[in-house]
C-alpha cells in the first residue's frame, strides 16, 4: 500500500469520526426528554402539575423537544427499572418527579453517562444527577393567612400523608400563616401514610370535621379532602393544583406549584450544552413556581389584600416566613427574635411549631 | 358524645362498602366458587357507576351500571371456571388484574370529572333523637339497604328452598347433580348475584362515599371483602358485623389521631389489618367452627357425569 493511499484511509476516517457529531447537529434531532411520575396524570393534584410543565416544555421548544412520560411508577425497585429503560429509549434528559425516586436514580444516574437526570424534591446529587424542589410551605402559609380568617371554631385540620420534612414544613408553615393574623388558632393533624388514597384522605378528613375543625388543608395528591369538606358545608383548599371544580362551595383558594419555569430553564439549558450536574434549585413564589389562586369570593376583600400583601412581600424577598421569634409545640424557642432561618434548617425541620396538636409520628 | 355519635355514623358508612361485596362474595362461596376478581370487579364498577352518574345525574342508575357491570364480570369468569373448569384462583386474579387495568384505561376522560352536589339523606323524626339520631340516622340509603340485603341473605340461605340448593350445591356438587340439580346454572347464577353485590360496593364507593373517579381507588377493598367472608365463617350476620368492626378500626385510627393519642400514626395505620389477622387467629383456633361452616367444595372444580 503506498503512503497516498494511506493518507486518502485516514482522511476517511477523521472525516467518518468528525461525522455524526456534525450530521447531527445540522439535522437537530430532537432532545428526548423522559418523566416518571408517582401518581396517575388525573390525580388532579401533584402529578397532574408536573405533567402540566411537561405540556408547557412541548409548547415552549416545540420541534426541537420529544417528551415521554411513564405513570403511576411506584417508589420502590420497580423504579430502578423504569428510569433504565428511560434511559435505553434515548432519552437524554430525565425527570423523576417524586421523593422516593432518591435511591433509584441514584443507582441509575452513575451508570448513564451522558443523560441529565433531575430529580424533584430529594437531597443527594452527583455528576449528572441534581435536584429541585418548589417553596410549597409558602402557598401553604397564604393558605394559612385564608383560613385562620375564614374560620369559626379556630380549629385547623391538616390531612397529611408522610411525616418527612417537606410535609412537616407545610403544616407548620399553615399554621404560622394562620397564626399571623389569628393567634388562637390550633391545628390538627391526621397522617395517612401515603401520597395517594382518596378512601382514606376521605375518612381522615371526616375524622377531622368530626373533631371540629371548619378548615380544612392537604398534604396529599388527590381532591378528596375538598370535596369531604364540600359534603359536610366545611372549607378546604386545593393543593399543587387548581381544585375549584371539585367543591366549589368549600374551595376558598389553591396552593399550586408551576413547574413550568424550572422545567423550560433546565431544557433549554440541555439544549444548549450547559446543563451541569450537582447542584439544588429551590424555588418559591419569587420564581413564579408557587402561587395561590382562584381565591373564593367568600373570602373578604381585606383578608385578599392581606394575602396579596404576603404574596407581594415574598416576591421582593422582604417577607421571611420562618423568622423568629417562632416556638416549637412544647413553647421551646427554636428560633430567636428577628433570626431567620436558612435552607438547611427549613430541609431538617422534623417538629410541630406551637399550636399544632399531637405528635410528630417518628416510628419510634 | 357528639364525637362518638360521629364516629360511629363514619364507622357504618364506612363499614357499607365492605358490607355488600363481602356479602356478594359469601354468596357465591357459599355454593362453592370463589371469586378473586372482587378488587377488579369493583373498580369497574365504580368507574361504570361515576361514569353514568356524571352523564345522567341519577344516583340510581349510577348503581344499577355498576351492579350490572359486576354482574357481567362475574359472568366471564364463571364462564371460564364453572364450564372450562379453569383454575379459580388463577383465572380470578387474571380478572382482578384486569378490571385494574381496565377501568384505568375506560375511566381515563372522567379523571377530572365531578358530580353534583346531592342532598343529604336523613330519616324523619328518627334523625332528632340525640346520639342515635347522628349516630344512626342520617345515613344514605345504602348502608340500611345493605342491613336489609344482609338479612334478606341470611333468610334466603337457611330458609328458603332454593337457599338449601345453593347450600346443596357448595358442599357436594356431584350429589346436587346426581338429584337432578343443575349445578352450573345455580353456580352461575350465584357468581353474577355476587358479582353485582360487589358492583354496587364499588359504585357506592365512586359516587356517593367518595365522589370522584381515580384510577386504583378501590384500594385493597376487595381483598379485605374476601378476607372477610372466612373471618364471618360464611355467616351473612357475622359478615355484616366484621365490615363494621373494620369500618370502627378504620375510622377509630383517625379519630384517635385527631384527638391528638400519643400512638404512632403508622401503627395506626396498621391497626385494621392487625384486628383482621386477630380475629382469624380467634376464629382459627376451634378448627370445627371453620370445617362445619366452610362450603366444602370451594374452589374445587367440578365434572358432571365424571
Amino acid at each position: 500500500m503506498t503512503k497516498r493511499v494511506w493518507l486518502k484511509l485516514a482522511v476517511v476516517a477523521a472525516a467518518a469520526a468528525v461525522q455524526p457529531a456534525w450530521a447531527a447537529d445540522a439535522a437537530k434531532e430532537p432532545l428526548k426528554i423522559g418523566f416518571a411520575y408517582v401518581g396517575p396524570v388525573g390525580d388532579g393534584g401533584w402529578t397532574y402539575a408536573h405533567d402540566n410543565a411537561r405540556k408547557a416544555v412541548e409548547k415552549e421548544f416545540g420541534t426541537k423537544v420529544v417528551t415521554t412520560f411513564v405513570e403511576k411508577v411506584p417508589e420502590s425497585a420497580d423504579a430502578e427499572r423504569v428510569f433504565r429503560d428511560l434511559v435505553s429509549q434515548g432519552n437524554k434528559l430525565i425527570f423523576g418527579t417524586t421523593f422516593g425516586y432518591m435511591g433509584p436514580m441514584g443507582k441509575v444516574a452513575p451508570t448513564a453517562k451522558g443523560v441529565m437526570f433531575e430529580h424533584a424534591t430529594g437531597y443527594k446529587q452527583s455528576a449528572n444527577l441534581r435536584t429541585y424542589d418548589s417553596r410549597t410551605y409558602e402557598g401553604a402559609y397564604m393558605a394559612g393567612v385564608i383560613a385562620g380568617k375564614m374560620t369559626k371554631t379556630n380549629t385547623l385540620g391538616v390531612v397529611g400523608s408522610i411525616p418527612i420534612p417537606e410535609v412537616l414544613r407545610n403544616i407548620n408553615s399553615f399554621t404560622l400563616g394562620a397564626q399571623s393574623v389569628n393567634p388562637k388558632i390550633t391545628t390538627k393533624v391526621v397522617w395517612v401514610n401515603e401520597w395517594f388514597n382518596p378512601p382514606k384522605e376521605t375518612d381522615a378528613a371526616q375524622s377531622l370535621i368530626n373533631g371540629g375543625a371548619d378548615v380544612l388543608m392537604q398534604n396529599t395528591d388527590s381532591s378528596a379532602v375538598l370535596q369531604t369538606a364540600e359534603k359536610n358545608g366545611k372549607y378546604a383548599f386545593g393543593w399543587d393544583s387548581d381544585m375549584t371544580a371539585y367543591g366549589p362551595k368549600a374551595h376558598l383558594a389553591s396552593a399550586v406549584i408551576n413547574w413550568g419555569p424550572y422545567y423550560i430553564k433546565a431544557t433549554r439549558e440541555a439544549l444548549d450544552g450547559k446543563w451541569k450536574g450537582g447542584g439544588h434549585s429551590w424555588w418559591g413564589v419569587k420564581e413564579g413556581a408557587i402561587d395561590i389562586v382562584s381565591i373564593s369570593d367568600k373570602v373578604p376583600a381585606d383578608v385578599k389584600a392581606q394575602v396579596a400583601k404576603v404574596k407581594a412581600g415574598l416576591k421582593d424577598g422582604s417577607l421571611a416566613i420562618w423568622k423568629g421569634p417562632i416556638q416549637a409545640q412544647d413553647g421551646k424557642e427554636i428560633l430567636k427574635a428577628g433570626a431567620v432561618a436558612d435552607d438547611k434548617f427549613m430541609s431538617g425541620i422534623n417538629f410541630y411549631v406551637k399550636g399544632v396538636e399531637g405528635k410528630v409520628p417518628t416510628g419510634k | 358524645m357528639d364525637s362518638l355519635a360521629l364516629l360511629l355514623a363514619a364507622t357504618f358508612n364506612s363499614g357499607t362498602i365492605l358490607a355488600l361485596a363481602a356479602l356478594g362474595l359469601l354468596i357465591n362461596e357459599r355454593a362453592g366458587v370463589i371469586n378473586l376478581g372482587a378488587e377488579g370487579t369493583m373498580l369497574v364498577a365504580a368507574m361504570a357507576g361515576f361514569a353514568t352518574a356524571n352523564v345522567t345525574g341519577s344516583d340510581v342508575l349510577a348503581f344499577g351500571a355498576g351492579a350490572a357491570v359486576g354482574a357481567v364480570m362475574a359472568c366471564a369468569l364463571g364462564f371460564l371456571v364453572i364450564w372450562l373448569n379453569a383454575n379459580q384462583v388463577a383465572a380470578g386474579l387474571a380478572l382482578s388484574l384486569f378490571g385494574t387495568g381496565f377501568s384505568a384505561f375506560v375511566g381515563i376522560n372522567f379523571a377530572q370529572a365531578k358530580l353534583p352536589e346531592r342532598p343529604h339523606f336523613a330519616v324523619p323524626y328518627l334523625s332528632d333523637i340525640p346520639f342515635v339520631g347522628p349516630a344512626l340516622f342520617k345515613q344514605h340509603p345504602m348502608v340500611y339497604l345493605a342491613v336489609l340485603l344482609t338479612i334478606g341473605t341470611a333468610w334466603f340461605l337457611y330458609r328458603s328452598r332454593s337457599g338449601l340448593v345453593l347450600r346443596a350445591i357448595g358442599e357436594s356438587p356431584e350429589s346436587a347433580h346426581a338429584l337432578g340439580y343443575p349445578v352450573r346454572r345455580v353456580r352461575l347464577a350465584a357468581m353474577m348475584v355476587g358479582g353485582a353485590l360487589c358492583g354496587l360496593a364499588g359504585a357506592y364507593l365512586s359516587v356517593i362515599y367518595t365522589p370522584l373517579w381515580v384510577e386504583g381507588m378501590v384500594a385493597g377493598k376487595g381483598w379485605i371483602a374476601l378476607a372477610l367472608t372466612t373471618f364471618a365463617t360464611w355467616r351473612p350476620a357475622r359478615v355484616l358485623l366484621g365490615a363494621y368492626l373494620f369500618g370502627f378500626v378504620t375510622m377509630l385510627q383517625f379519630h384517635l389521631q385527631g384527638m391528638g393519642v400519643q400512638i404512632p400514626s403508622q401503627f395506626l395505620s396498621m391497626t385494621p389489618y392487625l384486628a383482621t389477622i386477630l380475629v382469624l387467629l380467634l376464629i382459627s383456633r376451634n378448627a370445627n367452627f371453620i370445617r362445619v361452616n366452610r362450603p366444602a367444595s370451594l374452589g374445587q372444580p367440578f365434572y358432571p357425569g365424571s
